[in-house]
């Protein structure tokens, strides 16, 4: 690690840090660290979110490490009633995992094997569908730095990058110089594709404004111009979008010399989801006949794509998996989270960062809250605070050294600012793991 | 505590000591083959059953970015080849690309007990080696993509070859790699540009640079043999699957001029016949020259009937597949380094050039002369999945199935091969040649594929019986390091296998260097790029060759 002591302060600065805030992973960061507070006081790079980020998490030595029914416990009794909570439920269900390390989502997908359990991620209310829609088109990608070398047009469909990803266009995409980029931001063209104009329009060179839930059907048309057919002029009355611009768009992505679309939660969480996302995935793949395209979901937490990568090479499928017939089975909508909630059929939860009674639709918390919960974050949230089992945790990044998987699947290491004297979601997984299969073993 | 075991009883099959089915004990002391043990050390009695050393998988994709987008995107392969986990061992799912667990499990079964990755982007390093970890049972490591490195093209265009191999050495010793690994070297400039076009020829211009495949060829099998790596470059050709590549693969081979190289799943490069035409078969030509170059190994990368996927780091090639049938397409790009495809696939007796495919591996099988460099593959899952491999088996030591087989194929196809001629059938101790000896000598694993004394002990006992591809589907006892973990068919423990790796050394100044390249072109920062000692366990360094 790389670390320069300040004299004045009992300060340390930790050079190429990691911020997991979201799936940009920056791993660029230049963290100045009070030692003697536990805290991080200056993140040099970081953008206004993950300087937010870095700011807010230091360590309340106060709380306990534990709550059991809301009154204070040891780790060993919080585990142990995590084991018997978890062992004596019929449908125990793992969530979250989104907001830790690939070290302990690889625990957690173990201890949901050894359960018998249902294990999720935040996948299924974010970017499920896009991975539904890789399972039925494939995707042509990239990783980042391919499109900062290469790409010189930028496509932002349904995502508003500059609010939610703030450096992804000013560190990745848009404006750095790259191998054939030599002029960066010049050198690109951006077209931002919403149903509103948002922070992102105003650095698009053009904005393409369509009635909200016709994406599928704008993508339908673009995919029909570079596959050489005629339109039907409804499509304007569809989409709003004038047919002279659904054209200049078609013939502007036809003939850069290197593509990409990003998007994000507009295409997902709409009308159409998973066929959004295969209309989307197609389209750049039919692109690809008359120059190289490539598409990337912008994805939100810091390792939500690490979620479907370690949950892919242990079971084979990314999200909503179940294995209480003692091998995993993937079904969307049957074994995604919110949908067994709604359905009542859970009657144990365990939630690692992650806070779903702040997110979940009503039902969905409402079942809930009827069943015992173990919840594990750093900070006290709605979930923590229902839980039958609440675990106070290290943060990942901030205080635990490990890996996540930035938004294209390329693997980050964590140089962690300072210890927590709380332990980490894997420090936890293990023995509760442990401890689970002992009691199952009788 | 030590522990020990004696197999009694059982034929004996260990080439690289020259014992050929004997009957003999094999003697097991805390993990290693020894002379002998106590009278009174616990016993497996072998009567009727055959020996063998663990089997060496020399290329297969099992791992790491490329094969978990497979995974991924083909809930259908897994869906209906679920994988139970039993006491000891962990549930999973199968198909054509298992979860690692699965793929551990399943390698053991058939009494594999090393498996190597075939192929990773070095931006990838930390994926592969964590799913490397949750690969049970079998010992792994992987090869390491530098065919298409910008930074390596910069430095060789202007030949500066000292600081060429050093930044080699950096990079294989920052990834934790085994080896060099090239796939279509030279294609990934043609590929990422506007025209999604692919490099045809040795000698022509790498786009962007003032370079050729040949050059980057010759300098990366020199770099590994001059740094002394264990395994050579391992080399896929450019042209795979094109009519007329034979031609390509046997430039490439001049190329090392006499220096050590391995050509992978050297079959899909042996077609003769004219570019976009049909292909036949190149068998015979490529075959004479690995005949008489003692300096060529190879892979053969046999195609088995069945379900298969392509997945390659030849993305032009899964451009050119997905033309054949418009289904689901990966391509996935990778800065700097590399790029990739993936295509599910079919192969059918009925196709012809399906059928082609599949009797030139089966040429070249039985053209080779010294099977020690001509071993067996499927470049799985590209071939087929490796759970074919006992099918492989009896294809290759049993003359009146593979007749039978070749009744059922497309007969035009079968008449432009020499496969109806060809009545040689493997014997038991050249089977053990091609799928443990061989492999483990050529990956200059000393402690492998034997069982003289000081090697490893991973031993696989099978019921010797007469159908072949019964035999080999499932072992009886299957020992990794001294322990039995398979006994009577079923897993009785489990055990996490160890990952190799190379560490040769290099010239500290060539990291600044590197370092300026990463500002400028990379998303990652260099000092986040290597695998620290700490990130993966279990890892084991495989000493260097001494170069003399």
């Amino acid at each position: 690690m790389d670390k320069n002591t300040a004299t004045e302060k009992n300060t340390t600065i930790i050079k190429n840090a990691t911020c997991t805030f979201c799936g940009c992973v920056c791993d660029d960061m230049e963290l100045t660290v009070d030692l003697d507070e536990k805290c991080i006081i200056k993140s040099k790079n970081a953008c206004v979110l993950g300087k937010a980020w870095f700011s807010e998490h230091s360590v309340d030595e106060s709380r306990p490490v534990a709550l059991i029914d809301g009154k204070e416990a040891s780790l060993e009794d919080a585990i142990e009633e995590a084991a018997q909570i978890l062992v004596n439920a019929r449908f125990p269900i793992i969530y979250g995992l989104s907001d830790t390390t690939s070290e302990a989502q690889r625990q957690a997908v173990a201890m949901a094997d050894y359960l018998s359990a249902n294990i999720d991620s935040t996948s299924s209310v974010c970017h499920g569908p896009t991975g539904m829609g890789l399972q039925g088109v494939g995707e042509p990608t990239t990783t980042l730095g391919e499109v900062k070398n290469r790409a010189d047009m930028v496509v932002y469909w349904g995502c508003n990058p500059t609010d939610c990803h703030p450096r992804l266009s000013t560190h990745f995409t848009v404006m750095p110089k790259g191998m054939y980029i030599p002029n960066g931001r010049k050198d690109r063209t951006v077209i931002n594709v919403d149903i509103r104009s948002t922070s992102t329009t105003n650095i698009a060179d053009l904005f393409v404004q369509l009635k909200p839930g016709s994406d599928y059907e704008l993508l339908s048309a673009l995919r029909s111009i570079s596959r050489g057919r005629r339109l039907n002029p409804s499509i304007e009355e569809q989409t709003g979008v004038p047919m002279a611009t659904i054209e200049d768009v078609a013939h502007r992505l036809m003939s850069c010399n290197y593509g990409i679309l990003f998007f994000g939660m507009g295409l997902t969480m709409t009308r159409g989801r998973h066929y959004n996302t295969g209309a989307l995935h197609l389209l750049a793949a039919d692109l690809n006949e008359h120059t190289h395209f490539v598409v990337k979901p912008a994805r939100g937490h810091g390792n939500v794509t690490g979620a479907d990568t370690v949950m892919s090479w242990q079971t084979g499928y990314p999200f909503g998996v179940n294995f209480n017939r003692g091998y995993p089975r993937h079904e969307p909508g049957e074994f995604t989270t919110t949908d067994i909630l709604v359905r009542g059929e859970a009657d144990a939860a365990c939630i690692i960062a992650s806070d779903p009674i702040a997110n979940f639709a009503r039902p969905a918390i409402e079942h809930l809250k009827k069943i015992p919960v173990i919840s594990f974050d750093p900070k006290p949230t709605p979930t923590s605070q229902i839980a039958r089992v609440a675990l106070t945790t290290a943060c990942y990044g901030i205080n635990v050294p490990g890996t996540v998987y930035r938004m294209d699947d390329i693997p980050i290491p964590l140089r962690p600012a300072f210890e927590s004297p709380f332990p980490s979601d894997l420090d936890i997984l293990k023995p509760l793991t442990e401890r689970i299969r002992e009691l199952k073993a009788h | 505590m030590s522990s020990t075991l004696r197999i009694v009883n059982g034929k004996v099959y260990d080439p690289a000591n020259d014992i050929d089915g004997q009957v003999r004990d094999v003697c097991i002391l805390d993990g290693k083959i020894v002379d002998s043990v106590p009278e009174d050390a616990p016993t497996i009695d072998a009567h009727g059953m055959v020996v063998m050393p663990g089997g060496v998988d020399i290329h297969c994709h099992i791992a790491g970015s490329k094969v978990n987008l497979a995974r991924k995107f083909q809930p259908e392969d897994h869906r209906y080849d679920p994988h139970p986990g039993t006491e000891y061992t962990r549930s999973g799912s199968g198909g054509v690309v298992p979860s690692t667990f699965a793929t551990g499990y399943r390698y053991a079964t058939m009494g594999y007990t090393t498996a190597m990755e075939a192929a990773v982007p070095p931006l990838s390093a930390r994926h592969v080696l964590e799913e490397l970890e949750d690969t049970p049972i079998i010992d792994k490591g992987y090869y390491v993509l530098m065919g298409n490195n910008s930074m390596l093209h910069q430095l060789l265009e202007k030949g500066r070859m000292e600081e060429f191999r050093e930044a080699v050495a950096w990079w294989v010793k920052a990834t934790k790699a085994y080896t060099i690994k090239l796939v279509n070297p030279g294609a990934d400039e043609m590929w990422k540009g506007k025209k999604n076009a692919n490099i045809t020829a040795l000698d022509q211009k790498i786009h962007a640079f003032d370079l050729t495949p040949r050059k980057v060829i010759k300098a990366l099998i020199d770099v590994a043999n001059d740094l002394g790596l264990p395994h050579p470059a391992h080399i896929h050709c450019n042209n795979l699957g094109h009519s007329g590549n034979y031609e390509t693969t046997l430039e490439t081979m001049r190329t090392a001029e006499g220096r050590r190289v391995h050509i992978t799943h050297i079959q899909f490069h042996s077609y003769g016949g004219e570019v976009g035409k049909n292909p036949v078969s190149a068998a015979r030509a490529i075959s004479d020259f690995v005949n008489d170059n003692p300096n060529i190994s190879a892979d053969v990368g046999q195609v088995m009937f069945g379900k298969s996927v392509s997945m390659t780091a030849d993305a032009p090639l899964a451009w050119m597949l997905r033309h054949v049938k418009e289904r689901k397409w990966i391509n996935a790009d990778t800065e700097c380094e590399s790029g990739c495809g993936i295509i599910p696939f079919e192969y059918q007796q009925h196709v012809y050039t399906h059928t082609l495919q599949w009797a030139i591996g089966l040429e070249l099988f039985l053209m080779a002369k010294d099977p020690w460099r001509m071993v067996l593959s499927t470049d799985h899952p590209n071939g087929g999945s490796f759970l074919n491999y006992p099918r492989l088996i009896r294809l290759l030591m049993d003359r009146d199935f593979r007749n039978q087989e070749a009744t059922r194929v497309n007969q035009k196809a079968i008449g432009k091969t020499s496969l109806p001629d060809l009545t040689r059938e493997y014997s038991m101790q050249e089977i053990a040649i091609v799928t443990r000896a061989g492999p483990a000598r050529l990956l200059g694993l000393k402690n492998k594929g034997h069982l003289g004394v000081g090697a490893d002990a991973d031993i696989t006992i099978y019921d010797e019986m007469d159908n072949k591809e019964e035999m080999f589907n499932a072992a009886r006892f299957v020992i990794k390091d001294g322990h039995l973990f398979i006994k009577n068919h079923e897993f009785c423990a489990d055990h996490s296998g160890r990952i190799f790796h190379i560490a040769p050394e290099y010239d500290k100044s060539i990291e600044n260097e590197i370092r300026s390249f990463f500002d400028d072109y990379y998303s990652v920062q260099f000092d986040n790029y290597p695998v620290s000692d700490t990130h993966v366990h279990n890892t084991e360094v495989i000493a260097n060759i001494p170069v003399t």
